[in-house]
């Protein structure tokens, strides 16, 4: 059974603050989804409902410069990280105005200016890089902190184990925030790993680790605020494995098959956004009106991303040939 | 011989096969070239990704659908998201004489295991002093379709710089299959690299509204490692092809015959090793090359022949060789952007226009 969600140390102002970033990622994606459905979007989609609690309590819990690495999977940690939903919107149409200019698309939502690196769709991509990001921070004793989402699938793949075992004996500001929706695409992680839990991984590294609710945005936000002090400090990096679920298929067009409607019906019975708003109403820490006021603005914030989104132009064409270098190179007169 | 497919009969689509017209997309052939060579051979297996799981993808392109109820899960092996495990595992495995067909999903991912491809398989053989093969079948789908810069690469020429290794990209269903077959029965490690918009009826629109299916005969055929295909014939200019971009060249022959440039347009189907034989002699009788590829420019395939073109007739040449290529970046995802990366059928056409007045 799951438990309620504890909302007890909660100010209104930050409950409200959590509760609009889970209701953002879910809203931007049930659109996202329509739009491609349309045929306005191209490209294909992994999506991130049912997972909210995981990138919205990571991110809260973070200062503004600090950085985060993204997968294949990365709209709700974009929006959570403070990439702009106008941005993101309108890099999923490849429009000029996206915040990758229209290179990135779908896979790849990043911002410098949000502190995150242009997510990384190669399957444990980011955890060997994250170490350098936590390096340079180290070096320089900026007391930023580098955050690493990786879903379960990716701790089969050798950077992970690499990226580990290095932030471990340079005790690296990293947190490693594990996403275990149960599924690589359509293989369950027990035909994978006879390990259940990812977080049993980081002992053979010397890493404190933690299993949290990843459906409870407050357990999240907890787990990853002490997470980063401990990196700040100096004391090395942590795993946070969040056991979640994602709603959708892996990416668009996937049938499911491979699990059950009735194993779905029990994590939605979770709803990390139901189970928060109920929550706390019933804790008295806001109101069915307050909420639903929030849920208004987040749709018209939606309704104006999609506008600027279809109402950018597309980028010019001469731009596919630049930022390959800082200073663009020719080898002769290339056609 | 190095391969047995070399003593098998040849056959060219709408050519010499007989019986019933038969049309397969790429991705049935494919399969129909792994059940037969499961069906013949019990040391082929196939190993990788989400290719077996109940209810789930079939692989990355539903390529095996169907296969793992006919052989088995041991057979038909799902493996962690682990690509270094899944091409040493079948490097090991092929080296105690098994014939693995490992999958990655995308060619982009072939990255994630370049030490167990060119330091391991190509290698083994020469380290033993030719005690030892690797004959593993890596299959790898590239080509770009609006998902970035790292789902849509064309890395095959990364591995024909590669000694001990053979790299083919069959772009029709009849040569997929036979060479396919051709390739589990090698000796030595090949790569087979497939273009994920001519899998099947859903690349129709996108490769320009061709149909990509061929026929298919139903008796067993071969098709050999290191083989071109003429694709179209013409005097005016050679062009040479694969993938996608053939289909484009294709198109561009058509609409240049209007203008009374007849272009012999040849897919090489094999880049390692390449039949520069069908090539050259086509250069000697068009006096005009003309190389087109989905890969990047610089160090590009392309490269490769139009050296050995120039170091073997340059004489029969009556203009420099060009190369029609994606520019040097990497992929970016706006269907603007992309389409002004790649080579468009109106840049082959182009490049051709201007070649033919040269
Ligand atoms: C190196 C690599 N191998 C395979 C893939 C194909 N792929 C994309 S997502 C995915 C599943 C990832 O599972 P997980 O890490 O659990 O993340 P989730 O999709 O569940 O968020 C796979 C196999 C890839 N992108 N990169
Ligand atoms: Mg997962």
């Amino acid at each position: 059974m799951t438990r309620p969600i504890d909302v007890g140390g909660l100010s209104g102002e930050k409950a409200l603050r959590l509760y609009r970033g889970l209701v953002r990622i879910r809203r931007f994606e049930d659109r996202v989804y329509q739009l491609f459905l349309r045929g306005e979007l191209p490209g294909t989609l992994h999506q991130y409902q049912g997972q909210e609690a995981v990138a919205v309590g990571t991110c809260d819990a973070l200062r503004p410069d600090d950085w985060i690495t993204s997968t294949h999977r990365p709209h709700g940690h974009a929006l959570a990280k403070g990439v702009s939903m106008r941005g993101a919107m309108a890099e999923l149409y490849g429009k000029a105005t996206g915040c990758c200019g229209g290179k990135g698309g779908s896979m790849h939502l990043g911002d410098p200016d949000a502190g995150m690196v242009p997510a990384i769709a190669i399957v444990a991509g980011g955890n060997s890089v994250v170490t350098g990001l936590g390096l340079a921070f180290k070096l320089r004793s900026t007391g930023q902190v580098a955050t690493c989402f990786f879903g379960e699938g990716a701790t089969n793949e050798g950077a992970f184990h690499e990226g580990l075992n290095f932030a471990a004996v340079q005790k690296l500001p990293i947190v490693f925030v594990c996403e275990n929706n149960m599924y690589g695409a359509s293989t369950p992680f027990h035909l994978t790993s006879l390990v259940t839990d990812v977080a049993d991984r980081a002992a053979a590294y010397g890493v404190p680790a933690q299993v949290v609710d990843g459906m409870d945005v407050v357990a999240v936000r907890a787990a990853v605020e002490t997470a980063r002090a401990r990196a700040a400090a100096g004391d090395g990096p942590t795993l946070i494995e969040a056991k979640t679920y994602r709603f959708a298929g892996h990416s668009r067009g996937d049938a499911r098959g491979y699990r059950s409607r009735d194993e779905e019906k029990e994590w939605k019975e979770r709803d990390p956004i139901d189970r928060f708003g109920l929550a706390l109403t019933t804790a008295g820490t806001a109101d069915e009106a307050a909420l639903a006021a929030l849920v208004a603005e987040v749709t018209s914030e939606l309704d104006d991303a999609v506008e600027f989104a279809r109402n950018s132009p597309d980028p010019d064409a001469a731009e596919a040939l630049t930022d390959a270098y800082a200073t663009p190179i020719t080898i002769g007169a290339l056609r | 011989m190095t391969h047995p497919a070399g003593h098998a009969a040849t056959l060219e689509p709408g050519g010499a096969p007989s019986g019933p017209e038969r049309r397969l997309t790429i991705a049935e052939a494919i399969r129909e070239a792994i059940a037969e060579e499961m069906e013949r051979d019990d040391r082929v297996f196939l190993i990788g990704e989400d290719v077996g799981i109940p209810g789930g993808f079939g692989g990355a392109f539903g390529v095996y659908l169907g296969l793992p109820e006919r052989f088995g899960r041991d057979r038909i092996i799902d493996t962690p998201i682990s690509e270094k495990a899944i091409a040493g595992a079948a490097v090991g495995a092929a080296l105690m004489g098994m014939r693995p067909i490992p999958d990655v999903q995308y060619a982009d991912f072939l990255f994630e295991c370049m030490d167990e491809l060119v330091n391991q398989a190509a290698k083994m053989r020469y380290m033993s002093g030719g005690k030892l093969s690797v004959p593993l079948v890596m299959r790898c789908p590239v080509g770009t379709s609006n998902r970035g810069a790292q789902h849509g690469q064309c890395p095959e020429s990364f591995f024909t710089h590669v000694p001990g290794l053979k790299v083919v990209c069959p772009s029709d269903a009849y040569h997929a299959k036979g060479i396919l077959k051709s390739a589990v029965r090698d000796d030595d490690p090949v790569l087979v690299f497939e273009h994920k918009l001519l899998y099947g009826s859903k690349g129709r629109e996108q490769a320009g509204g061709l149909d990509l299916t061929a026929h298919v005969p139903e008796e067993e055929y071969l098709f050999p490692i290191g083989q071109a295909v003429v694709k179209r014939s013409g005097t005016s200019v050679t062009v040479v092809a694969t993938h996608l971009t053939l289909y484009r060249c294709l198109a561009a022959a058509e609409e240049l015959s209007a203008e009374g440039i007849e272009c012999e347009v040849i897919d090489p189907v094999s880049l390692l090793p390449m039949d520069t034989e069908t090539i050259f002699a086509s250069v000697d009788k068009t006096s005009r090359l003309l190389i087109a590829h989905e890969d990047t420019l610089t160090g590009g395939w392309g490269a490769e022949l139009a050296a050995r073109t120039a170091e073997e007739r340059l004489f029969s040449l009556a203009a420099p060789i060009r190369r029609v290529a994606a520019h040097d970046v990497p992929l970016p995802v706006a269907p603007v952007l992309e389409q002004a990366v790649v080579p468009s059928t109106e840049r082959i056409k182009s490049e051709i226009r201007s070649l033919c007045e040269l």
